[in-house]
Parts: structure tokens; sequence; C-alpha cells
């Protein structure tokens, strides 16, 4: 049974899904869910276990051994990004239920929870493989669930954004296909560790600088790398509250493995950092990345896009801390995954509640929330400090460990930009903070807090932003000990 | 002139490649796009079967008196790859349905106009 684990961490939601629609029931499948993620977070925290002992996993799938079968194979980063999709799945879904009813229509309901648990299924697949055609595969059943989640947006400017994402998704996977082809071409092989053997003798071709190419544009695509973001901003601001909360927290996330993976274990960082000037290019483009989303995030009127243009930033230092191509560069890189997934999740969750109890997510709707909501309003000031990177919150630690990177690299203009560009994160989240506390309302009604099943899970999340900014041997060790594996020292 | 002709297959898909997403990226009809993205996967598709060419190959079918048979492998990712497309377009155009129910129109940039207007 435990030898099955890394299968069973894949197949349990995908064969959670087309149950929800057979019983066609809003209760049951949410129930489903939540019982299908919660059972996922274990299994994960078991392979992590695992992971810890004996380093690394190998599965191979219906017993074809790799490098013919498909191979599940689990290391450190990998089993770490299980536990956070996983992890996250588990406290969206015990928070939906509320937020859905009020969101989408209650005969879609059913829907909609299988569209979430193929998404799932995708994220743990694209995470677990160690394939890389099988990634693809993943991609797109991940992608094509959560278009159709985004277009269950109420507004109707839901499904041109989903259509926007459609397309352009859909160019990003073909892309990652074509330099997956090449790579095939070329070696014969698609099993990821077999080509990190294989690759070496051919590195001088032209045909693997195009294949490392298509794969990079294809994943910067996915994970929404300025000037390549176009589709986020508006799938995240009218999606459902609790897909954005879950799209922002994972999917982009796991795109991101996907290049540490590629970058890292399959073409190797001499290939990617030493031979070609990925590193300047994905340095240069993440600045960039930060500063104008940062800038941008302070001119919006609606929170959830402020929130998004504020995740394009936010995986502008995820991707700068990759191209610093240091221990403490990538593990900078490796625990703002974490760190962001669980702000940024608790602050989109957070947004739900808001457009649960007055049914909107502009700023000028937002005045005079402090009082009238103090629960939701105090955990969007956790969430917001730890985006700027304040001490005693999870995204001090990122912000650290990057700084740090860059002063090994002895970029250190860099640090000091970074520092600048946090001011940028405190501008535009006082802003909130201004209309919620500093701000009377002129509504005399009188609005209830958010109902508690929702308080309770988006707490959790809040609860960690703090806990892991003081206590970060979990976090920043595993992150760190992931690097070193990557590294190789 | 032989660079042309012997590599007659990667030609082509280049050209499939460049023309689907041409009328993938020209703004304009919604149908539109979604017709470029298929000619856009089908160039890939193309690119895959021609890496799979031995040759000389026969198809590969298990039969006497064949030694070489061309690469089945990248066939099979391509029947995946296929029906992931079918998928994909028929997502696609159940949006554009969608689109045309709420906004009355498949034309981008009315669509885009239409957004404008409510944002102000």
């Amino acid at each position: 049974m435990l030898s099955q684990l890394p299968a069973l961490q894949v197949v349990i939601p995908l064969i959670a899904a087309p149950l929800c629609v057979i019983l066609r029931n809003k209760e049951i499948s949410c129930l489903v869910s939540q019982a299908v993620s919660i059972v996922s977070f274990l299994i994960s925290l078991i392979l992590l276990q695992q992971v810890l002992n004996q380093n690394v996993i190998s599965y191979a799938l219906g017993g074809w051994l790799a490098p013919i079968g498909i191979e599940y194979r689990l290391d450190i980063l990998n089993t770490f990004i299980l536990v956070i999709v996983s992890g996250i799945s588990s406290i969206v879904t015990i928070y939906s239920k509320k937020s859905i009813e009020h969101e989408i229509d209650s005969e879609k309901i059913y829907l909609f929870y299988t569209g979430y648990l193929l998404m799932f299924s995708g994220l743990l697949g694209m995470s677990i493989t160690g394939d890389a055609f099988n990634v693809f595969v993943f991609i797109e059943i991940s992608s094509l669930s959560s278009y159709a989640m985004i277009a269950m947006g109420k507004d109707r400017r839901a499904v041109s954004a989903s259509f926007t994402y459609l397309v352009m998704g859909t160019v990003g996977a073909t892309f990652f296909l074509i330099g997956v082809g090449l790579m095939y071409a070329m070696t014969g092989t698609l099993n990821m560790a077999d080509l990190a053997e294989r690759l070496p003798k051919v590195y001088e071709t032209k045909a693997i600088l195009v294949s490392f190419a298509f794969i990079s544009i294809g994943i910067l695509l996915k994970l929404a790398l300025f000037p390549l973001h176009l589709w986020l901003p508006n799938a995240y601001t009218y999606a459902p509250s609790v897909v954005s909360a879950f799209l922002s927290a994972t999917a982009t996330k796991v795109a991101i493995y996907l290049l540490i993976r590629f970058g890292y274990t399959v073409f190797g960082s001499d290939f990617v950092f030493i031979k070609y000037p990925t590193a300047e290019i994905l340095a240069s483009l993440a600045i960039v990345a930060i500063i104008v989303c940062s800038l941008v995030a302070i001119f919006q009127t609606n929170i959830k896009r402020l929130l998004a243009f504020s995740s394009l930033a936010q995986v502008g230092y995820i991707i700068l801390g990759i191209s610093l191509n240091n221990l403490n560069g990538l593990t900078a890189a490796i625990v703002h995954i974490f760190n962001h997934a669980i702000s940024k999740g608790a602050l989109f969750l957070a947004m739900g509640c808001i457009a649960l109890v007055i049914g909107s997510v502009k700023i000028k709707d937002m005045e005079g929330l402090g009082k009238k909501m103090p629960f939701t309003a105090f955990a969007i000031v956790i969430g917001g400090l730890s985006l700027i990177g304040v001490p005693l919150t999870a995204g001090f630690i990122s912000k650290w460990y990057i700084i740090l990177g860059a002063l090994d690299k002895g970029w250190w203009v860099l640090a000091i930009l970074l520092l600048l560009t946090s001011l940028l994160a405190l501008v535009y989240v006082w802003r909130i903070i201004e209309a919620m506390y500093f701000r009377s309302s002129e509504n005399v009604y009188k609005i209830n807090e958010a109902p508690i099943s929702m308080l309770i899970p988006m707490y959790v999340l809040v609860i960690m932003t703090i806990y892991f900014g003081i206590e970060t041997s979990f976090s920043a060790g595993l992150a760190s000990e992931a690097a070193k594996f990557l590294i190789g020292t | 002139m032989d660079l042309i002709l012997s590599h007659i297959n990667y030609w082509v898909a280049i050209a499939l490649m460049m023309i689907g997403f041409y009328a993938l990226i020209a703004r304009g009809n919604l149908i539109k796009t979604i017709i470029g993205l298929n000619i856009f996967q089908a160039s890939v598709f193309l690119l895959y079967i021609t890496f799979g060419k031995v040759s000389g190959g026969t198809a590969p079918i298990l039969q006497k008196n064949t030694e070489l048979y061309s690469n089945p492998l990248p066939h099979v990712l391509i029947l995946t790859a296929i029906v992931v497309g079918v998928a994909t377009t028929s997502l696609g155009l159940a949006l554009v349905v969608k689109i045309y129910e709420s906004y009355g129109t498949i034309e981008e940039d009315e669509i885009a106009k239409l957004d404008a207007q409510e944002e102000n």
C-alpha cells in the first residue's frame, strides 16, 4: 500500500472527479472534494517523510520500468510542491462551500467541483511526474479545467477572460510540446532523468537550443512572467473567488516548479546559465515585472485586480531568485513559492468573504470595513504585510534570502532595488488599509462578519503567514535542502 | 532547392505554424482564432510524425519479412495530443457560444469596446 502512494496521489482526485458528475449532488460533491483534498494532503505528507529518509522515490507506473515506462519521480523539491498544492486545496475546499453557493448557480455546483478535482489532479500530476511528455498531458488537464472554472464567474467578462487564457494557455502548452518533441528527436528519450544524462552530448546542436527556447517560453506563458502575463489579471479578477485563490496559490507555482525542474534537472544549470545568458534575460524581465506590475497595482480600483497584479510582481521575485543561480537565490525562490501561496491565498480568501458579505470588491465599497468585518480586515492586514515583506511575516523570509542571494552574486545594486520595490508594495497595501480603517463609510446599513466556516480556513492561512515568518525550519529548511539537492552541493 | 525538397515536411510544418499563429494573434473573429489555434496545433502534429519516420521503413505493424519500420512512439504521443486538441477546440467553441449569448458579438474589438464601456 505504502509503495503505491505516488500513484494514488494523482489517481484519487482523478477518479473522484467523474464520481461527482455521477452523483449530481452539490452537497456530496463538496464533501467528496474536501475528503479527497485532505487524503491527498496526508499522502503528500507521508511521501515527504519517505523522501526525507531515502532522498529519491521512483515509481514505475504499471510496472513498466523507466526509461521505457512512465516514471513518477519524487525528490525533496516536488514533494514540497505536492504538500503546498494539496494543503492549499484542503483549506480552499473547506472554505469553498458558502462562497461557491453564493457565486455559482446551484445546479452547476457539482460541475464546479468536478472541474476543481480535475484541475487539482492535473497540478499534482505536473509536479510528480518524471516524464516530459506526461507533463504536457497534465498541463492540459489542469489548464482545460481551469478555463472552465474561470468561465463560471458571474460577470460576463469572466467568459472573455477565460477565452483569452484558453488561447494563450494553449499556445504555451503547444510551445512546450514542440520543445519536448525536439528533445525527443535529438536524444530518443522522454524520461527526465534519462534526458539529463543524454542531453550533454548534444548541447552544441541548434535543435537543443531551440527546444530549450520553446520549453521555457511555453512555461513562462503558464507562469505569467511579464510580458507574457496578459491573460492573468482578467482571469483572476472575474473568476469565482475560490478559483482565484486556488489558481494564484498553486497553478502559477506549479508552472514555476516546472521551470526549475527543466532548468536545473533536465537541461542542467551549466547549459542554462553558463552557456547561454538565460540568467540575465530572466533577471531583467523579473525586475521589470516587479516594478511595472507593482506600479499598475497601485492604480487599481478593484481589489481582486490589484491582488492579481501584485501576484505578477511576486512571480517576478521568484523568477529573480531562480535567475541568481546560487544557493540563497534558489532557496528564496522555493521558499517564496510557499510563502506567497499562503499569504496570497489568505488575501484572495478574504476577498471572497468581502464579495459574499457586501457583494463588491471595489476599493470604494470597502470603506469602514475595519469596524464592520474586523476579522476579515485583520486577515487582509497580515496578508498585506507579508506581501511587503515586513519582519515576523512569511514574506520577510523570502525577501531576506533573495537579498542574500543578490549579495552573494555581487549584484548589490539589485539588493537595494529590491528593498525599494518593497515600498511600492507598501503603497498598494496601504491603499486597502486606509480605505478599511481610516475612512468611514456613508452606508449606515448593518453588515455582519463573514460566516465562521469561511473565517476558520482563512485564519489557518493567516496564522501560517505569521508562524512561518518566525519558525522557518519547515519552510526555509526544506527549501534550502531542495536548493542544495538541485545545485548538487 | 535540395534543402527544401529533402526537408519538405519541416517546411510545410513551419509554414502551417506561421499561418496558424498569424490567424491566432490577428485581432478579429473568435471562431477564426480557434481555427488558427487548430492549424497551429496541426503543424506540431506533423512535426512529430516527421520525427518518427525512418527512411525506408514501413508502417510499424508486426509482420513477417520486415526488419525496418518507423518509430511508433511519436504516433502514440500525437494521438494523445490530438485528443487534447479536440478537447481544447470544443471548450473554446463552447466559450465562444457563451460570449455570443452575453455580448451579442464575437468580434474581438467590439467585445473590448463593450468591456471598456462597462469599466467607465
